[in-house]
């Protein structure tokens, strides 16, 4: 594929010319952000109840598996590829959890472990996709059936309940009266280390040049096999103390603990504003779209909407959200042809959706 | 992948829209039952299944529901589409934010659901469970179908005399962390190994109360032990599927089946012969009787005691027996002869 330098759309700065606030306003972010907020102020005036506390409360709770593993996972995406094991690497780690403590291991050793086998699954999948370079697609599928598989057979048919009562009210504990559970401490310095890494590093660059053009960011220097390496194993760790948390929240690990809970994982990074296409997508969006889903899930169980209800309106609004930007890209196509017609050949043609990958991109 | 800011504000405008198109459907159902004020004089009940779409529960809910109107009360019906304990946990947190008077709970864990109960408990609200208990220290009251025995026992008997007490049975069972199904067949093995020692069980197999997992294991079954005789299904989903399979194969007839189902379910599977036998309590009557102990609790007429008596309607006076326990009555065998009386 050689990419001729003349034809190579030179950089444009036309979208700096408006300020910095005007620019943050009309980003895809913004837009989610701008949902989040409208969702809430209706909950808030015409759900009845919403406006407690405790609400607040149980919704944090509720969003923080999702939310902690969006983290990582917006990395992978913006890469261009998708991790799918991530609800049975929850699972995994919760079984663990769970049968070590059953066998009179203490609380923090059997984190450890949990965490290791996190690590190690990781490694499985970000080794199998960056180095053997199969498409992470068909690997994460794979794992995911693995890390259940081994979940579900490691404790069988039964269920481990027995935690002891100060982890259990410690995932569930408040930060002094605000209503704030404690969850949001470990998930907030996550996000601030995701957001610098990803805005603010050599490493975060990278990760957005990937996902433009892998092969392009490996000539400009970036390592792109161990660039993919490290999110994989970042997004497993992460998923695995998710699922210490999910345990611990739910005094609850069973085999199938959390299955599912990747597409909503996925949904919400998506519907945050991340192109599933790689590239493109911002941590703010993500965590908006977590919290969009979360509010609003919570806001229709208030109401007593059913699940089937709220599961459709919340498909709904992810199609919507990932249609603007295929029609908003073909209008601006329609219009760009309708200017230069026939001056441009049209742009990329190699896009594949996440996780399809090129095995090209790792030629090293 | 790059268009004009411009476009941009084309989905926010979209998005915006969205959610206030969601809003202004929402004000509709929710703007009028508003203040907490006015939801403490009608008892607000809400059965919380272990899943929704199951006709067994949509049987027992609507008694529930018959009851809850009998009295003059509020009736709703939540849960999650997956009988997974933590998806019920959100549910029971809904019920403590709204301060609903009493839950009536079908618990998909013993233990796991206790400090959500817990919660809902401090915010005022009653628990009774029904169908299947949490640990006797966290719920109000529970509201028992059937002893443990009645139904292993009722079970082991139709098998028996089905199969001419003797050859090799298996059985299909709901999730393996049902709470019910397993203390049953624990019950089982214990009658099975004490009376029946002709009988061998071979094998216990979960469809996980899902259609096409029970179909497919019975097949599995089948195609495992060609020497089986019988399968003990003791739940409504498993039974239905394994007769669907069995009705279509050609060990109708030649394998029994039975266990508990609805006569709606196994109606045509009894007419055609792939069934003699099942039983089950009248699941409606189950929802029913909980939502008057709910009630009961509710105004404070029981506390959970034992020896507490209170009315339930047309089902006439209940005793409240030990660890809070209400007992419905004796399992009930369905057959060729009875079955046309029952529609649920």
């Amino acid at each position: 594929m050689s990419t001729d330098l003349e034809t190579t759309t030179p950089r444009s700065y036309a979208s700096y010319t408006r300020p910095v606030w005007w620019r943050l306003l009309l980003s895809r972010e913004a837009a989610v952000v701008a949902a989040l907020v409208a969702v809430i102020l209706w909950a808030i005036y015409f759900v009845p109840f919403f406006g407690n506390q405790l609400t607040m409360t149980f919704l944090l709770l509720d969003v923080a598996p999702i939310m902690l593993i969006a983290l990582p996972m917006t990395l992978v995406i913006v890469t261009g590829e998708i991790d799918l094991s991530v609800a049975s690497v929850v699972g995994l780690s919760s079984v663990l959890l769970g049968s070590l403590v059953d066998h009179g291991w203490a609380v923090p050793a059997a984190m450890l472990v949990a965490l290791l086998a996190g690590l190690l699954c990781g490694l499985i999948n970000g080794f199998l996709v960056a180095y053997v370079g199969l498409p992470s697609l068909a690997v994460t599928i794979g794992t995911l059936a693995l890390f259940r598989g081994i979940a579900v057979g490691l404790l069988g048919t039964k269920a481990v309940t027995d935690f002891p009562q100060r982890w259990t009210s410690l995932a569930k504990a408040e930060i002094g009266g605000t209503g704030f559970p404690v969850i949001v401490v470990p998930f907030l310095v996550l996000a601030l280390f995701f957001a610098l890494l990803l805005q603010y590093s050599a490493f975060g660059r990278g990760v957005y040049d990937i996902g433009l053009n892998a092969e392009a960011a490996q000539f400009a220097g970036v390592s792109v096999a161990r660039t993919k390496l490290v999110l994989f194993v970042m997004t497993s760790l992460v998923s695995a103390f998710a699922g210490i948390y999910f345990t611990l929240r739910f005094s609850s690990s069973r085999g199938d603990n959390a299955t599912g809970l990747e597409l909503q994982v996925i949904a919400a990074v998506l519907l945050g504003g991340v192109s599933i296409f790689g590239g493109r997508g911002k941590l703010p969006g993500v965590i908006a779209g977590v919290l969009l889903i979360g509010v609003l899930s919570s806001a229709l169980r208030l109401q007593g909407t059913t699940v089937n209800v709220i599961n459709i309106i919340i498909g709904v609004l992810l199609i919507a959200s990932v249609m603007s930007t295929s029609v908003l890209a073909w209008f601006s196509d329609l219009t760009a042809r309708r200017h230069n017609r026939g001056r441009n050949q049209s742009g990329p043609t190699t896009l594949a959706p996440a996780g399809v990958g090129n095995p090209k991109e790792v030629d090293r | 992948m790059k268009f004009p800011n411009g476009k941009m504000a084309g989905f926010a405008a979209v998005t915006l829209a969205c959610s206030l198109a969601l809003a202004g459907c929402g004000a509709g159902n929710g703007g009028g039952s508003g203040d907490e004020g006015s939801s403490s004089k009608k008892t607000a009940v809400t059965f919380i299944p272990k899943n929704l779409g199951n006709p067994y529960f949509d049987t027992s809910d609507k008694g529930g529901e018959k009851a809850v109107k009998e009295y003059g009360g509020t009736y709703s019906q939540v849960g999650p589409q997956e009988g997974s304990p933590d998806a019920q946990v959100q549910y029971i947190d809904t019920e403590a934010q709204k301060h609903t008077s009493a839950i009536v709970l079908s618990a998909n864990d013993p233990k796991a659901l206790c400090d959500s109960i817990g919660n809902a408990q401090k915010a005022g609200t009653k628990v009774v469970t029904f169908d299947a208990d949490t640990s006797p220290d966290c719920r109000d009251i529970f509201v028992n179908q059937a002893t443990a025995d009645g139904i292993a026992k009722v079970e082991v008997d139709m098998i028996a005399d089905q199969i001419g007490d003797s050859g090799e049975v298996a059985i299909l069972s709901a999730s393996a962390n049902a709470t019910n199904q397993n203390a049953w067949i624990d019950l089982m093995k214990k009658d099975l190994a004490a009376n029946h020692p002709k009988i061998k069980l071979v094998d216990v197999v979960y469809g996980n109360d899902d259609d096409q997992t029970s179909f497919d294991k019975t097949a599995a079954l089948l195609q495992k032990h060609p020497n089986l005789k019988g399968i003990i299904s003791p739940t409504t989903v498993g039974i239905a599927a394994a007769a669907r399979y069995l009705s279509t194969s050609n060990k109708k007839g030649k394998v029994a089946i039975t266990g508990l189902g609805t006569p709606n379910q196994m109606r045509k599977y009894v007419e055609d012969g792939t069934v003699k036998e099942f039983a089950l309590w009248n699941p409606e009557d189950l929802g029913y009787l909980a939502a008057y102990t709910a009630k009961a609790l509710v105004d404070g007429d029981i506390s959970g005691k034992e020896g507490d008596k209170y009315k339930a309607g047309k089902l006439g006076e209940f005793t409240v027996g030990s660890d809070a326990t209400v007992l419905l009555g004796d399992p009930f065998k369905f057959n060729k002869d009875n079955i046309g009386k029952f529609n649920f």
